[in-house]
């Protein structure tokens, strides 16, 4: 169980912001912490690695993190961690940055054999691709066998099929190890994958705290299906209109009486949802 | 000409090297801590200490030699303790050119030094003390290790700028054979005594040998950065 209650103020883009996060962690669980950029994510993070001070107070089990008296070290918190940008050791082959952490040449190697990485473990960082360099640093960061493992963005600078690889890699290393684990991440199929718990942070309050469906399912009541999307066009047609909306990577046209396009504007985020019909996958 | 090559002395070149020496590795053991203090805090200090360090470079070495001169001699506090306490004279001897050449030549340690330690990916370093690793093991086994041109451009400039100095050496050395008589105070005493031909010879050794030091930094910095990546 970790326990988290703590308060600091941030001087981001959008001016002053109070990031106040009061939290307990289960053993095992691993929680995708989500919400705009900006909303404080990384600095929790941050706070929680030991990289930053905060007032307040985080414990693991009865062993005090941060409290009134004293800011325990990064070094002393037995976490892992793992950066967007990799942060490999560059002067140190794949295997040594692991070993680097911990002597451990037994865990390594069986880390490297989960993640597929045996074939590279002589090679250097600056020979590898980002898939690679990620899921080298990610086995880094279990070289401790972490009590906590922190993940920021990780995925997000690779394309669609390495993050699918590199997600399934993640669970698996997760039921193996049943680390207790947040992981800061934004697309939906990645949360709906790897978390047990969504935490949607927004100007450094926790707005919504839950399970995946309960948190990331957007049709409320009898809806049957429910899109959030980026309104980018309404042009008369005789009598109707017709909108573009942007859904994701998607554009679709909705036709809309007058009276409907009351209150909308271009460029605003609208719901785009029927309760009429059955909608059908194909 | 040949022959006067074989004649000659060359303990003031020596000496020089014994110098640049001697100061690169005291430099390099002050200037580490500081170094890495100037990259990593956001203290409002910071700015006072990095000028102080860059002194040497804009002032004229006779206004620090005259200052050193000041401080050092037997009639100051900090010469008549050294004096009193190991019966040890600060000036006129090579103590005195190890001091003065410490001063002078700071900033050509620190500067590098810090800059590299800034270029390094601040992640990897966190990184390191995640995995529970003490701020000087990070500093020799990941910091150092992955800014080698920073690491070498200090310590041959450093060692090149002292083997050139000369007004502050001779302020506070002057120009005892074997003693405090560097390369660059013997070529000027040469120079004085119109002895052309020996000047010339020394003259000619130190641009070749520093051309070629230059060469061979930048050569390994350009091979560095076509393996690593321009930022690395």
């Amino acid at each position: 169980m970790i326990k988290v209650d703590i308060k600091k103020e941030l001087y981001g883009s959008n001016s002053e912001m109070l990031l106040h996060v009061n939290l307990l962690i289960k053993e095992g669980e691993f929680i995708v912490l989500s919400g705009e950029s900006g909303s404080g994510k990384s600095t929790l993070l941050r706070v929680l690695a030991g990289l930053e001070d905060a007032n307040g107070t985080i414990s693991l089990h009865d062993k005090s993190w941060l409290s009134q008296k004293e800011t325990l070290a990064p070094q002393k918190r037995n976490i892992g961690f793992v950066f967007q940008d990799y942060a490999l050791f560059e002067n140190m082959n794949v295997l040594n940055n692991l070993l680097f952490i911990s002597d451990d040449k037994d865990l390594a190697l069986r880390l490297l054999d989960i993640t597929g990485l045996t074939q590279l473990q002589n090679r250097y960082p600056n020979t590898l691709s980002g898939g690679q360099k990620q899921r080298v640093s990610i086995c880094r960061a279990m070289m401790r066998k972490p009590q906590l493992l922190l993940l920021d963005e990780p995925l997000s600078a690779l394309d669609p099929k390495m993050r699918a690889k590199l997600q399934q890699e993640i669970l698996t290393l997760h039921r193996e190890f049943k680390t207790t684990t947040i992981m800061v991440s934004h697309d939906p199929s990645e949360i709906f994958k790897l978390a047990t718990r969504v935490l949607v942070l927004n100007n450094g309050k926790i707005i919504q705290d839950g399970e995946v469906k309960e948190v990331l399912l957007k049709t409320n009541g009898s809806q049957k299906f429910s899109f959030r999307g980026e309104l980018l066009e309404l042009q008369r047609v005789d009598v109707i209109f017709i909108a573009t909306v942007a859904i994701g990577q998607q554009l679709v046209e909705i036709v809309l009486s007058n009276e409907e396009t009351q209150g909308l504007k271009i460029g605003e985020m609208v719901t785009l949802s029927t309760k009429a019909f059955n909608p059908s996958l194909t | 000409m040949f022959q006067r090559v074989m004649e000659m002395d060359f303990s003031p070149f020596i000496l020089s090297f014994k110098l640049a020496t001697t100061t690169v590795v005291i430099l390099f053991i002050v200037s580490l801590p500081l170094a890495w203090y100037l990259s990593q805090t956001k203290s409002r200090l910071k700015p006072f200490i990095e000028a102080l360090t860059a002194l040497p470079i804009v002032l004229p070495p006779s206004v620090l030699g005259f200052y050193l001169l000041v401080a050092l001699s037997q009639n100051s506090p900090i010469g008549s303790f050294f004096q009193e306490t190991f019966n040890l004279s600060l000036v006129f001897n090579f103590t005195s050119l190890v001091i003065a050449s410490s001063f002078y030549s700071l900033p050509f340690m620190v500067q590098p030094l810090q800059s590299g330690f800034e270029s390094i990916n601040k992640n990897m370093i966190e990184a390191s003390y995640i995995g529970g690793k003490s701020k000087l093991e990070t500093i020799f086994r990941v910091a150092l290790p992955n800014m080698k041109p920073a690491l070498i451009t200090a310590i041959i400039v450093t060692f090149a700028h002292t083997v050139g100095e000369f007004g502050v050496v001779l302020m506070l050395g002057g120009s005892i054979p074997g003693e405090t008589k560097v390369a660059s105070v013997a070529i000027y005493e040469m120079v004085e005594t119109l002895d052309y031909e020996a000047a010339h010879i020394y003259s000619g050794l130190m641009l070749v040998m520093s051309f070629i030091v230059l060469l061979s930094v930048y050569i390994f910095n350009a091979k560095h950065n076509r393996k690593f990546g321009l930022n690395r």
